[in-house]
Parts: structure tokens; C-alpha cells; sequence
């Protein structure tokens, strides 16, 4: 399967499981949203140019505040997010061997302990973004802090989850191929 | 002005993505201003399309619950069919028409149109519902919703020609006007965005004797909702000591976790009570620009 292919199966997956199963879940509690769609932006290629990335995640969070009818919130969330994976990429994996040996971010390709590192520091900053643009209209400060650390710690578990559910078969390439 | 040039091409990803953001803020903040999304009649058509597929899976699962609530609204409703009443003359038959008079001088204020929920959510502070009627089926803005056993949903806030977006009770800007049964003292339901199982009712004065589970129907002052309809019956009662009005619990008579059939409720003089109560604030509170 080729990368663009795989790409746009995982984003309607994502997006699908995000707005029908997450959002649809029986209410927890009021800190806890289960977020997962912003896997995507995770998951994609390394080989995915920074231009790219920013437009990549604008349109992700733009799809699915049109699904939640929030126009805008979690567009500026998987922006963030987008512009500060490459800097996060380059400072947690050593730069000769990754982006020749595997495509995509996965612990196998960056070990566990830094790929779980990446993840925390995204979700911290997705969740946080997102929830202080609530917050900014509405709410209080102890339930900003809560949520944002409620919704990450549910988002780590998923995203945990998902990880040792379908482990990614990625080929590993070498030059020589 | 090379070197300007020099400088934005260096860091165009920084540029671009500032850009991106400031796109981004300015649709999230003029929709919360007027609940009206940039490019929302498109998106609302797609996801509405979506959304009904969807919902056709989903339907089945809440399927016995709502048979029964629908049942009983049919119940109801067939005894206030005119075929149950007849004079006892036999000769003169009793007949009702749809035309807004009748003979006695009835008119029709309110017209109920059933509609399907096609997406709906409670874990938001800002929940909306999206039904299948649009502007094609004669859904306007601000529009009653009453669940199918007939307790307050919602207000339509936004229209495409096949489907219209409710902003639910559970939306943190919401305020609806609701009386209480026993004294027909009015206040405003609102909701805290806190837990969707309690809504809350404020402005009722602590005059009045309160007890856990009366019930809060919507308000004769309304303009959009008609009267006399469930709200929900009051949770708990939360004495406010700076003020002289009670913080009422109210726990909702909608089930917003498993909304499926709706009505949507128009009040046919709804445009004239909004005009005529707009010019008489203009004319009485500005009254320099508008001498008597």
C-alpha cells in the first residue's frame, strides 16, 4: 500500500472513530473527553515536508470541527501541534538512522521511551491549547488545569492502546535496496 | 527591502503558520459571536449526509425506548382527535379545519413539524443537535425543539436547505424562560456546563415555598417556546445567601443522551412579538433620535 494511500485510510478512520464511537461515548466526567483523532498528525511520514505538516493539520482539525461544530478549535490545536513535531523529532531521535531506516514516527522506529516522550508533549500541547481556548470563554481556572491534564492522561491510554493493539508492520529499508 | 524579503523566505513555515492560526482564531471567534460557522452551509451538508447514515445504524439501539415514548404521545394525541367528539344533535357534525380561524375565534399560534436528530452530543460545553429539516421544509431561525414526549430540547439557531443545527439546553449560552407549575413564577434556565444531568433555573424569588421535585414548565413570556410544556422537575434547591433569588437544580424532562424524534415548534406570531417588542425598546429608550 503506498503512503498516500495509507495516509487518507488512516485520517477517514480516525476522524470516523473520533466522531462517532469518542464523542458518542456515555459521558464520563466532565474533565474527560477521549481524544484520539490527532494520531494522524502523529503517525505521519517523516519524509512529509514542514509546509506540508502545517496545511496537513490545519485541514485534519478544520474536518472535524466541522463534524463538532466548533469551527476553528481544534484547527489551531493540530496547527500547533504540526509546527512543533519536526522540532521535537529532531531533538529525540538521532538524525542518521531514523529517517533512513523507517517512514514514520512508531516505537519501533524511535524506542519506546523517546517515542512515548514525542506523544506526551503533543498531547500536553493539543489538550492544552485546545482546552485554554475554551477556557478563555468560559470556565474556571482550577477546571482548565484538571481538564488538561485529565484529557491527556485519557488520550496517553488510548493512544498506548492503539499502539499495542495494531502494531504497525513498517518495513525496514536500508540504502543499499 | 531584498533583506525583508530574505527574511519572510527564511522563515516562511513560521509565517505560514502564524497565518494558519490567525485563520483558525478568527472562525473560532466569529462563530461563537453569531453561532454561524464560516462556510457552515456547505460543511453542514456533507456532515449532515454523513450523519444520517450514521444515524440509521444508531437508531436501532435506543429503538424500544423511543417506541414507547411515541406511543404515548400518540396515545394522547388521539384523544383530542375531533372524531372523539360529537354533538348530540345528529344532525350537525363537528367539524375542525387547518385554516388559521375557526368559527369561535380560535386561531393557530403554534405549528409542529416532526423532525430526526441526526447528530447530537452532551460532552461539550457547547452541544448541539443537528436535525433533517432545513429552510426546504419551512425551518426558520429560533425555532422551538420539544422532544418526542414533549419536553424542551433546544432553539434553532442555523438553517441549510436539509438540515437545521439546534443549540441544545446543554450549551453554556443558552437561556431559556421557564415557570414553575405550582405558582407560575418565572426564571431563566441556563446551564453551568458542568454535568449534563442538571440544568439551572435562576431569577425565582425566595418568596416562594420550594421543594425538590416540582415541576419547571416553559414560560407564557416566551417568545419561541409554547407553554405549558415539560422543562424538567427541580433536583435540588440551592439557597444563594447574597441574593434574594434561589440557584434551582433542575433535572432535564429531555433525554439528551438518546434524543431521536423531535418536534420542531414554530409560533406563527413570532416575527410581529419580536418587531413590535424591538420598536417599542427603540422608541421608549432612545427617545432623542425618536420624538413622540
Amino acid at each position: 500500500m503506498s503512503d498516500l494511500l495509507r495516509n487518507i485510510l488512516r485520517f477517514a478512520v480516525l476522524i470516523l472513530v473520533q466522531v462517532y464511537v469518542l464523542n458518542k461515548v456515555p459521558h464520563l466526567h466532565r474533565f474527560i473527553i477521549p481524544y484520539l483523532y490527532f494520531l494522524f498528525i502523529l503517525w505521519l511520514p517523516f519524509s512529509v515536508s514542514r509546509q506540508w505538516l502545517l496545511v496537513i493539520g490545519f485541514f485534519t482539525g478544520l474536518v472535524l470541527d466541522y463534524f463538532t461544530r466548533t469551527p476553528g478549535l481544534h484547527a489551531a490545536a493540530c496547527l500547533l501541534i504540526a509546527y512543533v513535531r519536526p522540532f521535537l523529532i529532531s531533538i529525540l531521535t538521532p538524525k542518521d538512522t531514523t529517517e533512513f531506516n523507517y517512514r514514520e514516527p512508531s516505537p519501533k522506529a524511535m524506542q519506546w521511551t523517546p517515542y512515548l516522550v514525542y506523544v506526551l508533549v503533543l498531547t500536553l500541547l493539543h489538550h492544552g491549547y485546545m482546552v485554554f481556548l475554551q477556557w478563555l470563554s468560559f470556565g474556571s481556572f482550577l477546571d482548565f488545569i484538571i481538564k488538561v491534564f485529565a484529557t491527556t492522561g485519557i488520550s496517553m491510554l488510548l493512544i498506548i492502546t492503539v499502539e499495542l493493539l495494531f502494531p504497525r508492520k513498517l518495513k525496514f529499508r536500508t540504502n543499499t535496496a | 527591502m531584498r533583506n525583508v524579503f530574505l527574511f519572510i523566505l527564511r522563515y516562511k513555515t513560521f509565517f505560514s503558520f502564524l497565518i494558519l492560526q490567525v485563520v483558525s482564531l478568527w472562525f473560532l471567534y466569529t462563530y461563537n459571536k453569531f453561532h454561524r460557522a464560516r462556510f457552515l452551509g456547505i460543511a453542514n451538508e456533507v456532515t449532515g449526509r454523513v450523519n444520517t447514515q450514521y444515524n440509521k445504524v444508531e437508531d436501532y439501539f435506543t429503538l424500544r425506548e423511543e417506541n414507547r415514548r411515541v406511543h404515548q404521545i400518540n396515545d394522547s394525541l388521539l384523544n383530542l382527535l375531533p372524531k372523539n367528539y360529537m354533538r348530540a344533535d345528529t344532525g350537525v357534525q363537528l367539524v375542525q379545519d387547518s385554516i388559521p380561524f375557526d368559527t369561535l375565534g380560535h386561531y393557530r399560534r403554534y405549528y409542529f413539524r416532526p423532525a430526526t436528530v441526526v447528530y447530537n452530543t452532551v460532552s461539550s460545553q457547547k452541544n448541539y443537535i443537528q436535525l433533517n429539516r432545513g429552510s426546504n421544509h419551512g425551518i426558520k431561525d429560533n425555532m422551538a425543539v420539544l422532544s418526542s414526549d414533549g419536553s424542551a430540547v433546544g432553539v434553532v439557531v442555523g438553517v441549510s436547505p436539509n438540515f437545521c443545527q439546534v443549540m441544545s439546553l446543554l450549551h453554556v449560552q443558552q437561556k431559556v424562560n421557564a415557570s414553575l407549575k405550582k405558582s407560575g413564577d418565572f426564571g431563566t434556565i441556563e446551564w453551568d456546563g458542568k454535568d449534563p444531568r442538571l440544568l439551572t433555573l435562576k431569577g425565582v424569588p425566595k418568596s416562594i415555598e420550594i421543594k425538590a421535585g416540582d415541576t419547571v414548565l416553559t414560560s407564557t413570556y416566551s417568545f419561541n417556546f409554547p407553554p405549558g410544556y415539560m422543562v424538567g422537575t427541580i433536583a435540588e434547591v440551592v439557597t444563594d445567601k447574597s441574593t434574594n433569588f434561589y440557584v434551582l437544580k433542575v433535572k432535564p424532562g429531555a433525554k439528551f443522551y438518546s434524543l431521536q424524534q423531535v418536534f420542531v415548534v414554530e409560533n406563527l406570531q413570532y416575527a410581529e412579538q419580536t418587531a413590535l417588542n424591538q420598536e417599542a425598546r427603540k422608541r421608549i429608550e432612545d427617545p432623542k433620535k425618536n420624538p413622540k
